[in-house]
């Protein structure tokens, strides 16, 4: 369970994810904030109006996802790197995730880079598509998954290959 | 002679001064660190809050402005590295100046703000005054200040938001978090931050605590051991674990000396970590002249601690005759700020504690 | 040790000073804390505890606990968490409660 593990179970997820239908229509955010705590960035970075605007600032934020675009500027405003795009149709074989990137190395496009899961394990590799580079340093990472690991892939260990640190 | 003698150059104590001095006080802001900032000028982290209040902003920014905002103010004097040593009759304080104490100041004001922060607690374990052993805040000073590596294999003491935090930040310098282990049955920091260290591959074992470790000019070793719900050691569930560096974040207790010798009504208040001092919704304690803001008023985060100090600088300044145009309004503005700050499930406790400490008209 | 490289940081570190701990030489940056380059340099133990001389590190950072206390140019019991690091600084691990001898 999430409050002793920091992994959200899948009841959790359940509430954040689109129904299927609009998975396939293109890319979409997913928001993994599952607990009331006071911080509203998201709400306000979103200029679509798709990320609710919060009548308090402590209110979960909500999705309207006919309205998001998948446009990821909410992703490097979340102060829990909570938030996440994924295009499950990007190609006929795999999906597509954008996600949170603080840590060194930034891996560079193409690179193939070992996918974790939600608990830290190692899923595999898969290859980065793009690297966006965000002046609050909050990079957003593109990376190319199967699409049945979409739903598992929230981060990315990079080999350091200088090994400097 | 000053109006506003404001001790701690904190989150609280900065946004106090800055008030102020806004409205046209002369503020001296007293801290003992080497630079100001408090604590805020190591999170490299995005503060949560209200984009009213710097959120989605890192803590190290929000510092930069505000201590640049000081600089500007030429009613600000800010003294670093020195310590305030005593409270005397009518608002005199000691000053000792120069980190080894080479010179003693008295300094007269007309207010006091104090905005001392906290103390970080220790933790009973075998061995617990071992080289390798830190406090969370040093860990960030080495990390975040100064760039220097506390040590290669950590274990996180303490699943709070501190723990989660520093943890985190220990990951960005390149450095092994091997486990976070927390005593109660549940993460206490957000779960969002549990959340994007626990997908980094560090496992955040609840209801376990530290219990002894070994090793002799150093940390060689450390033995966590899974806890009942009254926090006794369960036998048989040990766990070693290979770590160099032991960070304890098990919690802060309110640092409140100068309320003390200043004769404030003091009062227990587990809620908020410990004796702090009685205060009305302006910051201001038993003592006429003297208000509160920040972690010495209650362990909270930095976001209240600056409002906090806004009030208690707004209501200072006020209390001295300088004008504010639209008091009323800036000051319940900031009340209201406050009390949505606190207004989730996870400030349950705080509120509680608040309502305990808080007086409640005519006093004094 | 020191950190290289940080996602978030940038160290633009001054000014390299040496200084010595009990007569080796060593090198940190000048300004920052003395304990800081010690922990940098890979110095552990800062003190021994009076009574049963158990070792002791660097613990607070903020000049509250006492566990960083050294002899700095001949003077005991300075706080080297938050005392500032300067080139040709005589450190040395004091003995006891100190002297100026």
């Amino acid at each position: 369970m999430l409050e002793r593990t920091g992994i959200p179970t899948d009841d959790d997820l359940e509430k954040v994810i689109p129904d299927k239908k609009r998975l396939v229509q293109g890319p979409v955010v997913i928001i993994e904030c599952f607990q009331k705590i006071p911080c509203d960035p998201c709400a306000i970075s979103c200029k679509l109006g798709a990320i609710k605007p919060f009548r308090d600032i402590n209110d979960l934020p909500q999705v309207d996802f006919d309205k998001c675009t998948g446009c990821g500027i909410c992703i490097s405003s979340c102060p829990g790197l909570a938030i996440f795009v994924i295009d499950m149709n990007y190609l006929d074989e795999k999906s597509l995730i954008k996600l949170p990137h603080e840590i060194l190395p930034l891996p560079e496009k193409g690179e193939d880079v070992y996918a974790l899961d939600r608990a830290g394990s190692m899923l595999g590799k898969v290859k980065v598509i793009k690297v966006l580079k965000i002046k609050n340093k909050t990079n957003i990472i593109s990376i190319e998954v199967p699409k049945s690991m979409v739903m598992k892939v929230r981060s990315i260990k990079v080999e350091d290959k200088n090994n400097e640190r | 002679m000053t109006d506003i003698a404001i001790i701690g150059g904190g989150p609280a104590g900065l946004s106090a001064a800055i008030y102020a001095a806004s409205l046209g006080a002369k503020v001296t802001l007293i801290d003992d660190g080497l630079e100001l900032g408090g604590q805020l000028i190591k999170q490299t982290h995005k503060f949560f809050g209200s984009e009213k209040q710097f959120a989605g902003i890192r803590g190290i920014e929000i510092a930069k402005k505000m201590i640049q905002d000081i600089k500007e103010y030429d009613n600000i004097e800010a003294i670093a590295n020195s310590t305030v040593t005593g409270y005397y009759e009518d608002e005199v304080i000691t000053i000792v100046q120069g980190v080894n104490g080479d010179i003693l100041k008295k300094l007269k004001a007309k207010r006091i703000i104090v905005a001392t922060g906290a103390l970080e607690n220790m933790l009973p374990f075998v061995n617990n005054d071992l080289p390798g052993v830190y406090g969370a805040g040093a860990v960030q000073t080495l990390m975040n200040l100064y760039g220097v590596v506390p040590g290669n294999n950590i274990l996180m003491v303490g699943a709070g938001n501190i723990g989660l935090i520093v943890s985190y930040q220990l990951l960005q310098a390149g450095i092994k978090v091997e486990a976070i282990v927390e005593a109660l049955p549940r993460i206490g920091g957000y779960l969002v931050h549990a959340s994007k260290i626990r997908r980094l591959g560090v496992p955040i074992y609840t209801s376990h605590t530290l219990k002894e470790v070994y090793g002799t000019d150093c940390i060689e070793k450390a033995v966590i051991s899974e806890i009942n719900r009254n926090f006794e050691f369960i036998p048989g569930t040990e766990k070693e674990l290979e770590v160099d560096t032991i960070c304890l974040a098990v919690g802060l207790s309110p640092l409140s000396d100068l309320l003390w010798q200043a004769g404030c009504q003091m009062k227990y208040v587990p809620e908020l970590c410990g004796y702090v001092a009685l205060r009305d919704d302006n910051m201001k304690t038993t003592k006429d002249k003297i208000y509160i803001a920040g972690d010495v008023a209650g362990i909270e985060e930095a976001s209240s601690a600056m409002l906090e100090g806004q009030i208690a600088g707004l209501n200072a300044a006020v209390s001295l005759g300088y004008k504010c145009d639209n008091y009323q309004e800036q000051d319940k503005k900031l009340k209201a700020e406050l009390r949505e700050l606190r207004d989730n499930p996870l400030s349950e406790e705080i509120k509680i504690g608040i309502e305990k400490a808080l007086i409640r008209g005519g006093r004094d | 040790m020191r950190i290289k490289e940080h996602p978030i940081l940038e160290f633009n570190q001054k000014e390299k000073v040496k200084f010595t701990l009990d007569g080796k030489e060593l090198e940190g940056y000048k300004g920052e804390p003395i304990a800081s380059a010690l922990v940098a340099a890979g110095i552990k133990v800062l003190s021994r505890s009076i009574k049963y001389h158990r070792p002791r590190g660097f613990f607070c950072a903020i000049g509250k606990c006492s566990a960083c206390l050294m002899k700095v140019n001949g003077v005991p019991n300075i706080r080297t968490c938050v005392t500032k690091l300067e080139e040709g600084m005589k450190v040395e691990i004091q003995k006891g409660k100190g002297d100026f001898n």
